[in-house]
């Protein structure tokens, strides 16, 4: 071929990859700017504090109350469950493949692990229906189990496998010679792994309970099946919740177009974005932080 | 140097890494209170010798191990033996410094804490430590400090304090000295002449003359076999085999 076909080619290659390159970030600003276009329409209509402070979440009706507030606490709820059970959980998980078990179990747990993570949200829902609720229903007496643990149940399975992959990958990259450093004098695996491990991988454990924070806040079709979604304020884990999430699937189909409510689904989507995305920043801080650590 | 207890030795032992026999029938003993080096050549297998001792391999599962290992009249691996009890008898001082990524004080303290030594005797004794590993000078004002902050020699005496604080027997000690320059490289030679008095050292050094000036005893091995044992004077100046001639006079093929 000749030279100048060649670098014709090459040239085409590269303007090809600048596009799709552009395209991302012109697709993020898209959104971006539609969240908030939207959300300052929804401000010229109801007042901001408003939003912040009102206790009801109610669009319909002659009363309309636009209060972002029953909506974040069942986020809230839901997702600080979903931690208690899955950062134990997970932290554990990890720290047993890492530390205890040997290469055979390993190789048979990982890939499971991933497998869990490529389960349908919808499948998880519905195991949420006709497993899971009914169990915490018969556990708690109650009429059925749609509820925050519930939910807080599922996406806990849900973190799961972010939680544990990012783990176990913090623990293994730590360097053999902490390890022998603290075997040499005497210590046993339990005293190495939780006074040694733990704490030198700590800023990538960090990162890991980030992202599935991360994950367990944005999730919709699973807390919209299992929570009940009753649109009273949240009172704790065993009663119904109405997460950010499932309002915005439930109510974007009926709204008509350019209405108040139809903004202000836009708004508390804006805040949605706004909450995963200094979560996710702080998740990258603590894995870059832990990555410059590593290097030293 | 008949009359001198035998503190460890080795014997029959067998090594092996999946289907690689890497310690081949090695026979060695190691006199109370002197200092006993390792030469030979990179790959001979004196890091996996070493770490026999304290029991290092128990972490690799694909290590096997045939042979017996005596601490005075106790088989190291004998089944009712605790493996932490056999690490705190035997410390170890690893080829590159190691400090746990916490502070200066902490790093000795760590091993205190894990063998239950009060901690209202712990500060003395990390006193102690340092001041036995000439370090306490430099670094009494800043205990506080990230481990890792300090230069590479201080690391390295700072992983001896870490191991003297606990009052091991033996001391094993892989190449301490092969990250450091020559000052500091004195400064932990003295510092091992200095422990000899309390310990049984052995120390894999790549040194010749750095063998020559600190170890009462010089075990020359090659290819997981020990060729020749013996004082360090007769290693170096009349060694009975050709092989072991050629590698302490630097014509090694
Ligand atoms: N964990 C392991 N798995 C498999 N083979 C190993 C392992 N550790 C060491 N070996 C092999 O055992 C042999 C002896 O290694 P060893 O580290 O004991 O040598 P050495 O004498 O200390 O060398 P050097 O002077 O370079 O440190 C080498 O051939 C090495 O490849
Ligand atoms: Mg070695």
């Amino acid at each position: 071929m000749k030279l100048a076909a060649r670098e014709t080619i090459d040239s085409f290659v590269k303007a090809a990859f600048r596009t799709t390159g552009l395209l991302v970030i012109v697709i993020l600003g898209g959104i971006f700017v539609m969240l908030l276009w939207n959300t300052i329409a929804f401000f010229a209509h109801i007042k901001p504090l408003d939003f912040i402070t009102a206790t009801q979440w109610n669009p319909g009706g002659n009363r309309a109350s636009y209060g972002i507030l029953p909506l974040m606490v069942s986020t809230g709820i839901v997702t600080l469950g979903a931690m208690m059970i899955a950062i134990p959980l997970g932290i554990g998980t990890a720290a047993f493949m890492s530390e205890y078990a040997n290469s055979r179990l390993r190789n048979i747990l990982k890939p499971m692990i991933e497998m869990l993570a490529a389960v349908p949200s919808v499948a998880i829902g519905f195991l949420g229906i006709v497993i899971v609720g009914p169990e915490i229903a018969k556990l708690a007496h109650q009429a059925n189990g749609l509820n925050a643990l519930n939910g807080a149940v599922l996406l806990a399975i849900m973190a799961l496998p972010t939680i544990i992959t990012v783990t176990e990958d913090a623990l293994q990259a730590l360097p053999v010679s902490y390890r022998e450093a603290s075997y040499s004098v005497g210590a046993n695996r339990w005293q190495t792994l939780r006074k040694v491990i733990i704490p030198a991988a700590a800023p990538g454990i960090i990162a890991a309970v980030m992202l599935g924070v991360g994950r367990a806040i944005g999730e919709t079709m699973t807390v919209l099946m299992a929570t009940g979604n009753a649109s009273a304020f949240p009172k704790g884990f065993f009663h119904s919740v109405r997460t950010i999430t499932a309002t915005i699937a439930i109510e974007m189909g009926e709204v008509p177009y350019q209405t108040t409510h139809y903004y202000a689904l836009f708004a508390i989507a804006a805040v949605l974005f706004l909450i995963t995305l200094l979560v996710n920043l702080a998740g990258e801080y603590f894995v870059n932080r832990y990555r410059k650590y590593q290097a030293t | 140097m008949n009359e001198a207890i035998i503190k460890l030795s080795a014997q029959g032992l067998n090594l092996w890494f999946g289907n690689k026999h890497v310690l081949k029938n090695v026979s060695v003993t190691f006199p109370e209170k002197q200092v006993t080096a390792l030469i030979g050549p990179s790959g001979c297998g004196k890091s996996t010798l070493l770490r026999c001792f304290n029991r290092m391999h128990d972490l690799s599962p694909d290590a096997r191990i045939e042979g017996k290992i005596m601490l005075e009249n106790e088989d190291l691996y004998d089944k009712k033996i605790s493996v932490t009890e056999v690490r705190k008898r035997v410390g170890m001082v690893f080829q590159k410094a190691n400090p746990f990524p916490k502070s200066i004080y902490e790093n000795i303290n760590y091993g205190l804490k894990i063998n239950d030594i009060p901690s209202k005797e712990r500060p003395a004794i990390i006193e102690r430590a340092l001041k036995e590993s000439y370090l306490w000078e430099e670094v009494k004002d800043e205990l506080k400090k990230p481990a890792t902050r300090m230069s590479g020699g201080q690391q390295q005496r700072l992983c001896i304090a870490r191991t003297v604080a606990l009052r091991p027997e033996v001391i094993l000690m892989d190449e301490p000295c092969s990250a450091l320059d020559p000052i500091s490289t004195r400064k932990v030679e003295e510092l091992i002449v200095q422990l000899k008095k309390q310990y049984t050292i052995v120390i894999v050094t790549h040194n010749m003359q750095q063998a020559q000036r600190i170890a009462d005893q010089t075990i020359f091995m090659y290819l997981g076999e020990v060729v020749e044992e013996g004082r360090t004077d007769d290693i170096f100046n009349h060694p009975q085999k050709d092989l072991t001639k050629n590698y302490v006079s630097g014509h090694f093929g």
